[in-house]
């Protein structure tokens, strides 16, 4: 190295100690969002987690502007089209359900309350039925009134999947629609009341195919949220959403940004659930990730509204200093990393060589490599994440310091056969550097006892359709182990549960499970269908859990957690289970 | 005491180098008058560029030492500030150079480069710039200057080029013209048209005019006085009578036997010089010369150790050379002389 | 000249072509030729969980099941002539030229290309005048004083100029001018030129200097080595000769010969600009079009990478085109033929 590039790098080295220790949050000029912090640092003091089961900086004086950024974008702002998790957070600001979840923090948030409804459904013949009655006078942004007509409106526009291709479809196979019907543009003038029906303006009726009891659940979903037919323009609503809530849309530019104001025909006199602190919202969209993190260190932004954690570059600054920490949460999700064993690939079929993989995966170096303890997760022993009914820590392969057992592995796969060991191979999503660091944890120990793993990378957005997801390819290609993920829609263990684990499910291609194929699982599915008592259903889902885990078709990685940090300047600030992120409708700009 | 129009004197220019010092000029002394041409000869290498470049001033600031005089007019230009030298570049001295494609610029015209070099010195509109610059094209024998001064470099011929290089340098009616190669570059029959012009031309304007060379026939025309460079010194300085009637340098002999001439094939040279020009970092001790001389024996290694004095032979005629006058000029009348007019 | 211009600009529009022909071969045909089903394209446009009738549906509405040429065909068809879109409620017209509707958001691919390449352009224009004016004239001054204590760190900032990457520079910049410093704005409040030129400028300063950085660098030691070659010339000499004062000779003669390398890069460099300064708008969140294709590579929206694909391609193919009419101009030796 040359005398000039080694004063080049120092000179580098200090550039780049200014920017870090400038990032460290010692703070020279107050940026324009820190006048508004230094109050909320007297008013609050920071603290880790200190939005966890707790609201933190409560308050309910009202006024400013809410900043927030995206760093992707919603998949559709129209209530009918989104799927995201933060946008059924967020919708909520512009749009009323029939239902939604208490803001609230912890366990609390995860109660359904009724929201346009003016209680929750109502069934008289075991959950076949569903009746919503209406609170009577609440209107939309231009003032019209509120009727269950729209209600059925939305709910049957939302049926048409060519035009609303990403929302849920929980609602198309649940209710009984009429043969053929195709939504409520192609099929105009069809007659949908098999399916819903309003009595009255105030009364909606959801009529399903067969007994659904949680069906309170499904209607907390935008889908819900009634859309006007006459502004209704299909595919092009989502530039401009009618307002049922306490905000309505200002400028929206699709793919750029968006703000929201008061909305004049909201009456808080009919909405218990929203304080609607701020006079606004600003949100940024297709934002630099990393630069969302800088912001919100700096003070310059309140909140990522993806709520999927902070990025690797602002954790390794944030956790090393306290100050920052103390503004971190790290609430857990109910999702979980896990890899499935499957058994249509031999030696796989084997339950002892699945056994093998159970005994010799070191779950610690796993846990680091989604992330470690904090923006990873909490190892996981089965398939229920702890915040849902039927949690139950499994203790069938523990091992000490969760690192793994050769013994127990190398005498399980004496037992099946393969006492050298086998090959096989481990697909993961190539854009997502967590789950190819699992593949390469799993392939160093599974190697220490012989099992000897290939890394086989697919494209995300073709990893179930093609890959991983397709059991002919699976099959083809000898994928023993596939690395996934699973995340529930709401806060119920039936919804989270039943579309990985339930074998009836299982298709062509597009397939999230294809390891756990059981028969007396689906029969205990089918018996929690009909078990009324919830502590009953609530031991079965426990079995399954066991039953999965004794046949060793998935080896749980972690149930995820997030690290987020609380914007400066933000009042109430709590991140509830229903969100796992903080409650937009609740949040306030510290005034 | 009437001085010469210019006169310079002792001049030394010595480039610092990381491999030593370059003495391209070492002590070189001549003058010359108005209406009067100077021919400097020598190789590639001898320090004829160089001196010209230093005359202009061009080497000012560049690193080079300079040192001794050089008085143009009446002014003396080794001590003069950079700036008042500029002012006189182009006004009162003048260059033409060896290749014009090469030292005209590419990308303006010909017209464009005539009046650039006009309106420095003259404060005049561009219409009356470019008035002069036409006349300039015609006195320099360019067919329709009215058109071709809107032409580019690259769209004229080697001669025409050249004629509009001359036109360039005389646009300001200088009083010393250096010519530098002004017909290397260009083919047989074209060197002897612009030979031609330049010597009308000095008439014309009453210029002193030097003219560098290596090839004696080009000066053996225009020049009144040649001065032959070797090393970096003169080492013969007179008339051209002098010069190639009576040359007493057995450098000057080498050149006199490799002169082209139109009866004769370049190839067939009479007297070559063998070996190739001296360094100019490791001068030869001695004679610079010795190492390629003919008759270095007849010094009794006097050349090996001496630098030899320019010495007068005959009125203004001076010779650097080792060997007494007489045995110079038994040489050149029994040896020298016959060789060269057996063709 | 005319015919010249002629034949360039058919060539262009064959080039054009030939990008959109292997654009399209690269997001549609490759996967096919590993076994994507229509099915498989569709289903990257569907929710979390939809149902195979879903995304058949998806399929059918997005055209996947026609065969690939009439799939290319309705694409250019689309731009040549335009085509119509069905929201659901009613159908709307895409006036030529139509780059489809994002199979993503549904919006119309081309208004948001001429919005972003505002962007783009504003941040291309800004940046290329600050490098220009700062690499030439650092590459001119360190030609003149070669050797000398400027010209080695002006080099030395040249060259780690040229070797850091644009999110390290912007992101440090960023943080620290921005945040800390709080002089300038942070990324994404990009303000456009005709709402307040000031604010315009203000919120692009920083992306530009450090785009400009990256550029400068480079120029600079392009136009020192140009320098260096023009200084040496005859008829560098010449001007001397002639009496000029340096600054004329340096400028009219020295830099006059070596600006026409630069003139040529800069053209080139400028048109790739156009097409999107992917990373300078990724770090700043400046939504222009690099921005854009990135976004739309990520989400898969073929009609998005498609149209910005064929927007930037142009923009370099008739920068090419004036680089190559415009080096006739600068200078006089070249012939168009």
């Amino acid at each position: 190295m040359s005398r000039r590039s080694i004063l080049a790098t120092a000179a580098l080295g200090t550039v780049l100690a200014l920017g870090l220790a400038a990032c460290g949050g010692g703070g020279a000029a107050p940026t324009p969002g820190q006048t508004g912090a230094a109050s909320a640092g007297a008013a609050a003091k920071d603290e880790f987690n200190a939005s966890i089961d707790k609201i933190w900086n409560p308050s309910d004086k009202k006024g400013g502007i809410l900043k927030l950024a995206n760093n992707g974008t919603w998949d559709s702002l129209d209530p009918g089209n989104t799927y995201y998790g933060y946008s059924f957070n967020f919708i909520r600001l512009y749009g009323r359900a029939l239902l939604m979840f208490k803001p609230a923090p912890g366990k609390d948030g995860n109660t359904l309350v009724p929201d346009l409804a003016e209680s929750l459904g109502e069934t008289t013949d075991g959950g076949k039925t569903w009746t919503y009655k209406l609170r009577k006078g609440v209107k939309y942004e231009d003032g019209t009134e509120v009727t269950s007509k729209d209600v059925a409106y939305a709910v049957a526009r939302s049926f048409d999947k060519k035009v609303h291709p990403s929302g849920p479809s929980y609602l198309n196979e649940l209710l009984d629609w009429p043969k053929d019907y195709k939504g409520a543009y192609e099929s105009k003038d069809a007659d949908i009341s098999s399916a819903i029906t309003t009595p009255d303006d105030q009364t909606i009726v959801f009529h399903l195919k067969q007994a659904f009891g949680s069906f309170d659940y499904i209607v907390q979903m935008p889908m819900t949220m009634p859309v006007p037919k006459d502004k209704d323009t299909g595919s092009k609503y989502q530039e401009h959403v009618i307002s049922t809530g306490p905000y309505m849309f200002d400028k929206n530019e699709i793919g750029k940004s968006f703000t929201l104001k008061r909305n004049p025909n909201w009456d808080a006199a009919l909405d218990p659930n929203r304080p609607a602190l701020p006079d606004g919202y600003e949100v940024a969209l297709n934002v630099n990730a990393d630069d969302i993190d800088n912001r919100i260190i700096s003070g310059d932004l309140h909140v990522a509204v993806a709520g999927t954690g902070m990025q690797t570059a602002a954790l390794s600054r944030v956790l090393p200093d306290p100050a920052l920490k103390a503004r971190a949460d790290n609430p857990s999700l109910q999702r979980l990393w896990y890899t499935s064993v499957i058994p249509d690939v031999k030696p796989l079929d084997n339950v002892d060589c699945r056994k093998a993989i159970q005994w010799a995966a070191d779950r610690t170096g796993l846990q680091q490599a989604y992330g470690g303890e904090l923006s990873g997760g909490e190892i996981a022993t089965g398939m229920i994440p702890p915040m849902l009914a039927g949690y139950k820590k499994i203790s069938t392969y523990e091992t000490p310091g969760s690192k793994g057992d050769e013994a127990k592995a190398k005498a399980a796969l004496t037992a099946c056969g393969q006492p050298n060991g086998f090959e096989t191979n481990i697909s993961y999503r190539a854009e997502r550097p967590a789950e190819k660091a699992a593949a390469e944890a799993l392939q160093q120990s599974l190697g220490k006892v012989g099992i000897k793993l290939t890394l086989k990378p697919f494209p995300q957005g073709d990893y179930f359709q093609l890959y991983a997801g397709r059991p002919a390819y699976v099959k083809e290609n000898n994928i023993g182990l596939a690395i996934n993920g699973w995340g529930s829609d709401y806060p119920e263990t039936f919804g989270y549960l039943q579309a990985i684990v339930d074998s009836r499910t299982i298709r062509e291609a597009g397939n999230y499970n294809l390891s756990i194929k059981m028969p007396e699982v689906d029969k205990l599915i089918d018996s929690i269908k009909g078990e009324a008592d919830e502590a009953k259903r609530t031991e079965m889902w426990a079995q399954i859990d066991q039953l999965i885990m004794d046949q060793a078709v998935t080896l749980p990685g972690v149930y995820a957690k997030s690290l987020l940090m609380r914007g400066k300047g933000v009042t109430n600030a709590f991140i509830s289970d229903s969100q796992q992120m903080y409650d937009y409708v609740a949040l306030g700009v510290q005034q | 005491m009437t001085q010469a129009h210019l006169d310079v004197r002792d001049l030394r220019i010595h480039f610092p180098t990381d491999d030593g010092l370059v003495k391209s000029v070492d002590g070189l002394s001549f003058s010359l008058d108005r209406g009067k041409t100077l021919g400097i000869v020598g190789e590639s290498g001898s320090g004829k560029s160089v001196t010209s470049l230093g005359i202009l001033g061009l080497h000012k600031g560049g690193g080079a030492k300079i040192s001794g005089e050089i008085w143009l007019d009446g002014e003396e230009l080794v001590t003069a500030s950079p700036e008042h030298v500029r002012t006189l570049r182009g006004k009162k001295m003048a260059m033409i150079f060896q290749d014009p494609l090469s030292a005209m610029h590419p990308f303006y015209t010909v017209g464009a480069q005539i009046i650039e070099a006009y309106r420095i010195h003259h404060d005049v509109s561009k219409k009356v710039a470019r008035k002069h610059a036409i006349d300039m094209l015609g006195r320099v024998g360019i067919p329709e200057p009215t058109r071709r001064v809107d032409a580019y470099p690259h769209e004229f011929s080697g001669g025409m080029r050249q004629r509009a290089m001359i036109a360039m340098a005389l646009s300001c009616d200088p009083e010393l013209l250096i010519a530098d190669e002004p017909t290397t570059a260009l083919d047989v029959t074209v060197q002897a048209q612009i030979l031609d012009l330049m010597r009308d031309l000095q008439r014309e304007f009453d210029s002193a005019l030097i003219i560098i060379t290596h090839d004696l026939g080009v000066v053996a025309e225009l020049s009144d006085d040649i001065l032959v460079m070797y090393g970096g010194k003169c080492v013969e300085y007179g008339t051209a009578e002098d010069v190639f009637y009576r040359p007493e340098h057995p450098y000057t002999w080498g050149l006199l036997g490799s002169m082209p001439r139109l009866d004769r094939e370049v190839s067939e040279r009479l007297l070559p010089i063998k070996g190739s020009p001296p360094s100019l970092i490791n001068v030869p001790p001695g004679c610079a010369f010795h190492p390629r001389c003919p008759y270095e024996e007849r010094t009794d290694g006097k050349s090996r150790s001496g630098v030899p004095e320019l010495t007068q032979t005959e009125g203004g005629h001076l010779v650097r050379c080792h060997m007494s006058k007489d045995e110079r000029r038994a040489l050149w009348e029994n040896e020298i002389k016959p060789v060269l007019e057996s063709q | 000249m005319i015919t010249y211009i002629i034949r360039r600009v058919i060539g262009a529009v064959l080039m054009l072509l030939v990008v959109s022909v292997v654009t399209f071969a690269i997001f549609f045909l490759v996967p096919r030729i590993a076994g994507a089903t229509p099915e498989a394209f569709a289903s990257r446009y569907v929710g979390r969980t939809a149902s195979q009738e879903t995304i058949q549906l998806m399929a059918q509405r997005l055209g996947f099941n026609d065969p690939l040429a009439v799939q290319y065909g309705r694409f250019i068809k689309g731009v040549v002539v335009g085509s119509e879109y069905d929201t659901g409620t009613s159908v709307e017209k895409c006036p030529a030229p139509c780059f489809g509707y994002s199979f993503i958001t549904q919006q119309p691919v081309w208004p948001d290309l001429l919005d972003r390449s505002r962007v783009t352009l504003s941040l291309a224009v800004g940046a290329a005048v600050i490098w220009v004016i700062a690499g030439v004239s650092t590459g001119v001054l360190s030609a003149l004083k070669r050797g000398s204590f400027f010209d080695r760190s002006a080099m030395g900032i040249a060259l780690a100029g040229v070797s850091l990457p644009i999110f390290f520079t912007g992101m440090i910049s960023l943080v620290f001018f921005s945040y800390n410093l709080g002089w300038t704005v942070p990324g994404g409040t990009y303000v456009d030129l005709t709402v307040d030129p000031l604010q315009w400028a203000y919120s692009l300063l920083l992306p530009w200097i450090t785009l400009a950085f990256l550029f400068a660098a480079g120029y600079a030691r392009l136009t020192r080595a140009g320098m260096l070659e023009a200084m040496n010339e005859d008829y560098i000499r010449t001007a001397r000769a002639k009496g000029l004062p340096e600054r004329t000779v340096v400028v009219r003669h020295g830099l006059r010969a070596a600006l026409t390398p630069i003139v040529t890069i800069f053209g080139l460099d400028f048109g790739l600009l156009l097409g999107g300064a992917v990373l300078t708008e990724s770090t700043y969140s400046l939504n222009g079009l690099g921005k854009y294709a990135v976004d739309a590579i990520t989400n898969n929206d073929l009609p998005k990478v498609l149209g910005v694909t064929l927007f930037a391609a142009a923009f370099v193919v008739v920068a090419n085109l004036l680089v190559d009419l415009l080096y006739a101009v600068v200078d006089p030796r070249v012939r168009l033929s």
